[in-house]
Order: structure tokens, then sequence, then C-alpha cells
């Protein structure tokens, strides 16, 4: 229970400045100022516009099925909360050190597209069907090139622990169970016979282990754009034809709850992003001879230092995730469904089938 | 489908990807000027299309700072009472009719305006209801003595509409009472001298 609320409270304090970032970027991109009048520079914004959903109305439509339409936005958000459960914050901070945590997570995620249509559906809208309809299918197809992303890390990394995942990319490595005689060598490739083990830092994260990663990283991050119904991907929303999509017909404290799992999973897929492919909570700095940069900036595991260093570098790793979702959501128009499916089904999937056939023959190389 | 796209960004990969760049790098470069800022400068100011004012944010925000306008600006009317001579033309010309006068004749010598015209009327009443204004500047064209002009105030909202209706008399309306029941008696008294003579006769 005591994890649940730390959760959601951790996930208020980066969804809230999030949500403020949103406004100020969108607005410095577009040379507007955005939010000034709530506070200084307007900080207070996210946190009125939170109260404000709170105090209006909760509506619920005279002919919508009233317990899909209800427990709808609960579906979403604790299908998205979920997710949280198995995400290391620090080498020793994890609400669930599952063994299967990327296993669960892909399935807990998908789980959200249930409320989406029971969302869609419930509200007895066209627009809201047609919005749900459209997600669904969106995410649907979008789960395949970002699971085949992950299965590539899984195969280079040879677990489905994030935790397991984190540790090996840094120089905690040895600390953790059942690796300490694990060696990595730079690109993972053994007969390089460059052993980075202690170097660290930016040597050891999976993106420079396998450089093609790189490309299953790309891939991932826009699948996972189209997982959040982000734009350019936003037809399920595409606010100039169906209003707002699935969630037209919400309001009040419901909406707020579809707001929050949508600003949630923005940063879910973000944090599994840096996990799987960016060194998760490890330095990006290396040691080099003397000047023992990664010791420094790493700290030892369970120690305050260690813990900060590690929630340090994992969030402001993903926050710039972040921006860059930001970043493109106010560059990009929106994609129509065609293009959509011929993205997803015509190029990266076979794209990803080569990139799992690649990562198996470097994993020949690594051992 | 068949695309229709230019030379320049056919569907190859390699344009795809650039022109994608293109567009990152382009909302980029606006989001690292954001720290600069449109300036409230004058129209005549060399900046005013310049360089400077082109980068970074063009909103002002617009109660605390406002791009000024010309002295000569055309906005709220404002009438000089004392210059005023009542003659009614404003009204007359005004196409929506938002000037009401309602003109006393004076029964002394009231003095001159600024400009040496002679005044003979009090203005009982002298209100423009700027809720109607069309802001034409008819009224001011017609003048004769140039009380009438336009200001360079624009912002003069008001909760309430009658507010809009703006008072330029001087007179209180017990002095125009006062000033009417002068005239009337003067009236009278030059009615009682005309009948005088006529009965003398």
């Amino acid at each position: 229970m005591l994890a649940v609320i730390l959760c959601i409270v951790f996930l208020l304090m980066v969804v809230v400045p999030v949500v403020y970032a949103e406004r100020k970027i969108a607005a410095f991109m577009q040379d507007r100022l955005g939010p000034t009048e709530a506070g200084p520079y307007g900080i207070l914004q996210p946190i009125l516009d939170v109260i404000k959903l709170l105090e209006k109305e909760d509506i619920i439509p005279a002919n919508a099925d009233k317990k899909l339409f209800a427990y709808a936005p609960v579906v979403i958000f604790a299908a998205v909360l979920a997710g949280f459960a198995v995400i290391p914050i620090s080498p020793n901070i994890i609400s669930s050190g599952a063994y299967l945590g990327i296993f669960y997570l892909l399935a807990i995620i998908s789980l959200d597209v249930i409320g989406l249509l029971m969302a869609g559906w419930g509200s007895n809208n066209k627009y809201a069907v047609l919005g749900a309809m459209r997600s669904v299918g969106q995410i649907v197809s979008y789960e395949i090139p970002a699971g085949l992303a992950v299965l590539c890390v899984v195969m280079i990394c040879q677990s489905l622990d994030f935790q397991e995942i984190s540790y090996q990319q840094g120089i905690l490595m040895p600390q953790f169970a059942g690796l300490e005689k694990e060696t990595n060598y730079l690109f993972g490739i053994k007969s390089l016979g460059l052993d980075v083990t202690q170097i660290g830092g930016i040597t050891t994260w999976n993106i420079v282990r396998m450089p093609f990663l790189f490309v299953a990283f790309v891939i991932y991050f826009i699948s996972s754009l189209a997982e959040c119904n982000r734009a350019p991907f936003d037809i399920p929303e595409a606010e100039s034809e169906l209003v707002a999509g699935f969630h037209v017909e919400y309001s009040g404290f419901r909406f707020g709850a579809l707001f929050l799992a949508e600003y949630s999973l923005m940063i879910l897929v973000s944090l599994v992003a840096v996990i799987l492919f960016w060194g998760s909570w490890n330095t990006p700095l290396p040691n080099i001879g003397a000047v023992a940069l990664a010791n420094w900036t790493t700290g030892s595991v369970g120690s305050w230092s260690g813990n900060m260093w590690g929630i340090f570098w994992l969030l402001s790793k993903t926050l710039l995730l972040c921006y860059t979702q930001i970043w493109i959501r106010w560059t990009y128009p929106r994609l129509r469904v065609d293009q959509l499916m011929h993205l997803c089904w015509k190029v990266f999937t076979p794209i990803m089938l080569g990139l799992v056939l690649l990562c198996g023959i470097w994993r020949l190389w690594m051992i | 489908m068949k695309e229709y796209t230019s030379n320049k960004y056919n569907n190859s990969f390699v344009s795809v990807v650039s022109a994608l760049v293109r567009g990152m790098g382009l909302t980029l470069r606006h989001f690292f000027k954001a720290g600069k800022r449109r300036e409230a400068t004058y129209v005549s100011d060399k900046d005013y299309f310049g360089q400077n004012q082109s980068q970074g944010l063009v909103t002002l925000t617009y109660p605390y700072e406002s791009l000024p306008v010309p002295e000569v600006g055309r906005y709220r009317l404002h009438n000089e009472i004392d210059d005023c001579i009542v003659c009614d033309l404003c009204a007359k010309i005004c196409p929506v009719n938002c000037i009401e006068i309602d003109a006393i004749k004076a029964t002394e010598d009231i003095g001159l305006t600024s400009d040496g015209t002679k005044k003979r009327l009090y203005a009982a009443t002298f209100n423009i209801d700027l809720a109607k204004c069309c802001y034409c500047g008819l009224c001011t064209t017609v003048c004769p003595t140039d009380c009438l002009t336009m200001t360079k105030v624009y912002d003069f909202p008001e909760t309430d509409v009658k507010n809009m209706i703006y008072h330029f008399t001087d007179l209180s309306p017990e002095q125009a009472q006062e000033k009417r029941e002068k005239l009337e008696k003067q009236q009278a008294e030059l009615a009682e001298a005309k009948a005088a003579v006529l009965r003398a006769r």
C-alpha cells in the first residue's frame, strides 16, 4: 500500500512539471510566452489545472453505458500505474524486483487498450468510438515493433529483470548477484579484448555494447509515441476531426485520471527506453585512468549518495527523452491512418526482424 | 496512393530523414532564442522591423506592456467643453447617433472659445455613447472649433455598459435647471416688453 502511495506521489512530482514544461516548451517553440500569470513564470498553472479539474462536475451522459464509462479511467490509470512497479529508480530502490519485469510491463501496458475501448464504447458517442478504435488499432500495431526492440535488448542482456539489465550497464555490475564473474567488453565483442568493466560510464551502456541498438532505440521511441497517442501519431485524439477522441465525454475527476494516465504513460515509456538503451541509473561519465569520474558520480550500492546519484541520472535522462517527445509533438504534423500503418508494418517491423537476427549474432560474439 | 511531392523532398529515405531533421532544427532554434523578447518599440523606431525584433518571443504581456500608439491615434473621443459652442453639428453628422446634446441659450455673455468664437449656448447634456461609436471620426472633421477630438486612449473597457456613456457637460443638473429658469424668465420678460410695446401702439 505504501509503495502505491509513494509511486503516485513520485508520479505527480514528475507529471506536474512535465505538464508545465509541455506548455512552456510549446510556447517557446511557437515564439509565445506560455503561462505567465499563476505564480512566478506561471509555475502554478498545472496545479491550478488539476484543482480546476477536481472542482468540475462529473458528467455521465444519459445514454452512456454507466459501468463501462465509470470504470474505464480506473482501468487505464491502473494499467499505467502498475507498469511503474517494476521500474528500478536507483541501484537498490525498486518497488518490485520481479524476475520477469519486462514481460510483466509489456503485458500490463497492453491492458490499457481495454480501458480505451471501454471508454470509447461506453461514451455512446460516435467520435469516442472512432477515437477508441483508431487508438486500439494503432497501439496493437505498434506494440509489435516496440516489442521486437525490447526483445533485441533482452537478447543482448539475457535477462527479463530490469534491475539486472541496469546493473549490466555500469561499473556496479559485479555487485549484482549472479553477475560477479561477468565482464563487459567494448562494443560487447570479446575478441576485441578491451575490458571496460571497471571503466563504466557510457562505454557499458547497451547503446554502446551493441551499437545497432541505436536503430532499435529510434524505432522503439517512435513506436512508444504511437502507444502514448502523442503527436505525430495522435489520430485517435485528432482535435480537428474527432474533438478529443475516446475521452470526449469525460469531465472532472475522470478526465483528470485519463489525463494523468496519458502523461504517466509518456514518462513510463521514456523510463523504459532509458533503462533498456541509455544505461538506466548509471552515470554517463567513464573512469579515465586516475580520474575515476564513474566512481565519483555513482556512489556505493545502498548508500545515500548511491541512491541520489541513481535517481539523478535516471530522471535527467528520462526528462531529456520527455523533452524530445514534446519537441516532436510541436514540430511534426499528424500522420494519416494509411501512412501510420505503412510505417508500422512495412518499415519498422521488417527492420526490427532483421535487427533481432543481428542481435542474436552479436550475442554470439559477446560470449 | 500516389504521393505528390516536390523534387526537393521526394520519398527517398535520405530526403525524408533530412526533412524531418530540418524541421526539428527549426523548432529547436526557436526554442533556444526564447530568451529574447520583442520590445515595446514605437513604429518609427529603426528596430521595429529589425533583426532583433524578428527573433525570440513576439508576445507582449498586454496589460503590463503594450506597443506605443501614435500621439495622433484616433480612438476614444474627447470633448473640450470650454471650447465647445454646442453647435450640434457633430450630433447631426454622426452615422450611429451616439452623441446626445441638449443646448440652453445663455442669457448673459459667457465668453469666447480659445480660437475666439463667441459662445452663446450652454450644454445641459453632452453625452457620447462610446459603446455605439464606430470611430469614423466624422464628428471631429465637422467641429468648427476643433474642441471634439480623438485621443490615443484605446483601452477603456467597463463592466457595465452604462459606464461607456461619457458625460462632457460642465453643468450640474441644478445649474442647468437654473440656466433654464433664467432663460424662461428672460423670454417671459422679452415677451412682456414686446406685448407692452404692442399695447402702447
